[in-house]
């Protein structure tokens, strides 16, 4: 029933990712191992599940800066509870994460939604006032392995199934991702949002609150990877993650995920994340220098603008409409 | 420039095309268009949108090459390969949405790309090019202050800077694309008067119009346009408003506006000393089931923002609102939605549609609500919905789940209606419904909203086009300044009465 242009498109996507794993699986054979795919998968899962909740603020023409030092934050402060509180259980912990996320996604969110403020802005700020409250709250120091819980540490990379509990996360978000953005009035009015925000507001679509709450998404999902991304690297100090949204929002674009809003699917971005996860474990693997991973990754971003733009174009240039198409379509 | 082949050209022409052709992938907008300009003279260019009108315009302008023909000015042959080329040769547009630097002043704006310079090291001579855009003001005895900021002033003011720009590059055509589109009577009148000027300096004038009486009131010669063909062409004195409007829809047009003679009914909407702290001001009046109430007015008299307060898009500061004989506080569109009350707002593109959303998924969109949290398992009762509105409309589309962006824009024009209908309105808004339309789909509208209003809908049409208010309302309330000037019957409302009330006249 969809258009199929968009099938194409992530059918494309994973076709060149497909493509991409079998070159490098040629020269290097150890690439295609279940281990190495699996420590793929595990290194991809935290940027798939920040490029969902990321996806779904693009699509309302948003774009959220802060998720990375809102990760760090979040990350930080359940690991000083962790170090100063011993005895609370880790479930508790998760939840501290995800509920101090989300507040502080909201903020962000009743700036954007209540007063209107331009999302690059609040974001750009909000971001920095992030990183400086994980100096304030840690007071610069690190927070290392040994004064965390074993539990705390084990249970990114504990196994469920054969696979770690962070690719089984990773596989949560993006069914219910699906789900939201398919199934639900939600998901429907985020697309209404991003593709004509005037228009949303007059069918009666509460263009504020659905703001409001997709920035506290965003930072909730932030707050859940910044506890799995403090308990897998078994650190946390003030630049963990530094830069991380840009990874974020790169695989988003790649995804096809329009910056303009209004378009995106789940499949393309939960691609784009792993494009993202292929190129940079992938490239040691066959000894391409770091320094080509980031020019690489920036072609692609390059190439996806282009792919996505070159559609807009075509769905809107019509010169002789009425007669001439209604002729054909009828 | 291309010193082409010499006088070959008739002597009164200043700029003459001919068989100019110009397609777009597999889609032809121009084939052998022929159009001749004469020094002196105003041409108006005629057309239905997407007549190839704006094609020609941006071929003349340099901003698209043509595929085959020629442009002569002065008998010479030119090319454009950039709009700079055809500024440099003497032809320059002024936009029916005026696009300038709006933090930069007046005279900047209007010297860009070409500002004076002192000799020595080269910087822009600020007091040389605000002395002679003063002069060009003087010139169209426009007052003007070549130091304000051009985020400050209206529409039309930014017309004359245009104008004036045009002036200051020596122009010897100009090309107005729908310039009166936004502007009130008086700036229409000083339009025109510059429009004189123009022609009495010798300057050939291009004017792109959707408008007759605005054909006939500046222009001398017309060349009409039909789906990127020349049609026809003539002098303004021998024709008249049905020939032309036979030329530009290829048929005669007989009944522009078919008014179905209903009886109202029962009242269904009651607006009581309605007021706002600043855009109007104790606004009462009722509307009756099967009846269209017009409402006229200059822009800026308080019409769309008493609509959006009806709709809860503002808050009103004072008054009352009954919607049958309840009152109605309408804080958000859903309250007004649930209501019953819909709001059409204007849109030239698009009315409204959710281009890259389905055709399902634009008509369910209001009454989403109705069907819970949950879409899953729901598409059938959904796709039953559509199916209801859009039969009723003649929608034609491969399958509801196809891109809006992908149909006609009449289909689209149809999407949105059959949206609005999806929710059971028993009062409709439509704002401009119109406004930058072309003749055939503006029937279709008015015919629509004809049958609407036959049976039982309510229907208020906030219009800057008198006409269409004479047309198509059964009563006309005339706004001025955010209050009710009068109230007119239709067999009271004449167009000289409706606008001297807009204008504020007493008649």
């Amino acid at each position: 029933m969809k258009s199929d242009v968009f099938k194409l498109r992530e059918v494309q996507l994973a076709l060149i990712l497909v493509v991409l794993v079998g070159i490098v699986g040629a020269r290097a054979p150890v690439f295609l191992t279940g281990k190495s795919i699996d420590s793929l998968l595990t290194d991809s899962a935290i940027l798939v599940m920040m490029a969902l909740a990321q996806m779904l603020v693009i699509l309302t023409r948003g774009i959220d800066l802060s998720v990375a030092a809102n990760l760090a934050l979040c990350g930080m402060a359940v690991a000083l509870i962790g170090q100063k509180v011993p005895g609370v259980p880790l479930g508790v912990l998760v939840l501290v994460a995800m509920a101090l996320g989300a507040v502080l996604g909201a903020l962000n969110g009743a700036l954007i939604g209540l007063l209107r403020l331009p999302p690059i802005v609040v974001t750009l700020g909000s971001m920095s006032v992030f990183r400086g409250m994980i100096f304030v709250l840690s007071g610069g120091a690190w927070v290392s392995s040994h004064q965390m819980t074993r539990e705390f540490i084990a249970f990114p990379l504990d196994r469920l199934l054969g696979l770690t509990h962070l690719v089984w996360f990773a596989v949560a978000a993006a069914l219910i991702a699906w789900f939201l953005t398919r199934h639900t009035r939600f998901g429907r009015e985020l697309y209404a949002i991003g593709n004509h925000p005037v228009s949303a507001g007059y069918v009666g679509v509460p263009v504020r609150r659905r703001l409001l709450a997709v920035y506290a998404i965003s930072g909730m999902v932030a707050g859940l990877c910044g506890y799995l991304w403090v308990a897998r690297y078994a650190v946390a100090f003030t630049e963990i993650a530094y830069g991380f949204e840009l990874s974020v929002i790169a695989a988003c674009v790649i995804g096809g995920v329009r910056i303009a809003g209004g378009i995106g699917s789940v499949a393309g971005t939960v691609l784009g994340a792993l494009f993202l996860g292929v190129i940079s474990n992938a490239l040691p693997v066959v000894q391409v220098s770091p320094f080509w991973q980031s020019a690489i990754t920036g072609t692609v971003i390059v190439v996806a603008v282009v792919f996505n733009a070159r559609e807009g174009r075509r769905a809107g240039k019509q010169i002789l409409p009425l007669q001439v198409r209604t002729g054909e379509g009828a | 420039m291309q010193p082409g082949a010499g006088a070959a050209a008739a002597p009164a022409a200043l700029l003459e095309l001919s068989g100019i052709g110009k397609r777009f992938g597999g889609v032809r907008a121009l084939a052998g268009v022929h159009l001749s300009a004469r020094g002196g003279e105003v041409l108006a260019l005629v057309g239905e949108n997407g007549a190839g009108k704006s094609t020609l315009v941006k071929i003349l302008t340099g901003i698209h090459q043509p595929d085959e023909g020629e442009i002569r000015l002065n008998g010479n042959v030119l090319s454009f390969a950039n709009p700079l080329e055809a500024m440099r040769a003497g032809i320059t547009a002024v936009h029916q949405e005026t696009v300038m630097f709006d933090e930069l002043t007046v005279a900047e704006n209007i010297y860009m790309g070409h500002h004076p310079r002192t000799g020595g090291v080269p910087r822009v001579d600020w007091r040389r090019m605000e002395a002679q855009a003063e002069k060009l003001f003087e010139r169209l005895e426009v007052r003007l202050p070549v130091r304000a900021k051009v985020r400050d002033l209206s529409i039309a003011q930014r017309h004359f800077i245009e104008i004036a720009r045009a002036l200051s590059q020596e122009a010897r055509v100009v090309i107005m694309d729908e310039p009166t589109a936004a502007l009130s009577r008086r700036e229409i009148d000083e339009l025109y008067r510059i429009v004189a000027q123009l022609k009495a300096s010798g300057t050939a004038v291009i004017f792109i119009t959707h408008k007759f009486d605005e054909i006939f009131a500046v222009a001398d010669r017309y060349t009409v346009l039909r789906d990127g063909e020349h049609v026809g062409e003539g002098r303004i004195a021998d024709t008249n408003e049905q020939q032309l409007i036979a030329l530009m829809v290829g048929r005669a047009v007989t009944q522009i506006y078919p008014k179905t003679a209903t009886t109202p009914r029962e009242t269904v909407l009651e607006v009581q000393d309605l007021s706002h702290p600043t855009e109007f001001d104790s606004v009462s009046f009722t509307l009756r089931r099967g009846e269209i109430l017009g409402i006229y007015g200059l822009i800026g008299a308080g019409r769309s923002e008493l609509m959006q307060a009806l709709f809860g898009l503002t808050a009103p500061s004072r008054g009352k609102v009954l919607l049958d004989g309840k009152p109605l506080l309408a804080r958000t569109p859903r309250d007004a939605i649930d209501a019953g009350i819909v709001y059409v707002p204007e849109d030239r593109q698009h009315q409204g549609a959710h281009l890259e959303m389905t055709i399902a998924h634009n008509v369910t969109l209001p009454r989403l609500v109705d069907f819970g949290w949950w879409l899953l398992g729901k598409f059938r009762r959904e796709l039953e919905l559509v199916r209801r509105f859009c039969e009723r409309l003649q929608l034609r589309a491969a399958n509801f789940g196809q891109l809006v962006a992908e149909l006609s824009g009449g289909n689209q024009q149809k999407v949105v209606l059959a949206k609005w209908l999806a929710t059971n309105p028993k009062v409709m808004i439509v704002d401009e419904p119109t406004k930058g339309v072309d003749i055939g789909s503006k029937a279709a509208v008015h015919q629509f909203i004809s049958e609407l209003v036959a049976q039982g809908l309510a229907v208020i049409m906030v219009s800057s086009e008198l006409p269409e208010v004479l047309g198509m309302a059964d009563r006309i309330i005339v706004m001025r300044q955010g209050r009710v000037q009068r109230e007119f019957t239709r067999a009271e409302a004449t167009s000289e009465a409706v606008a001297a009330a807009a204008l504020g006249a007493t008649a």
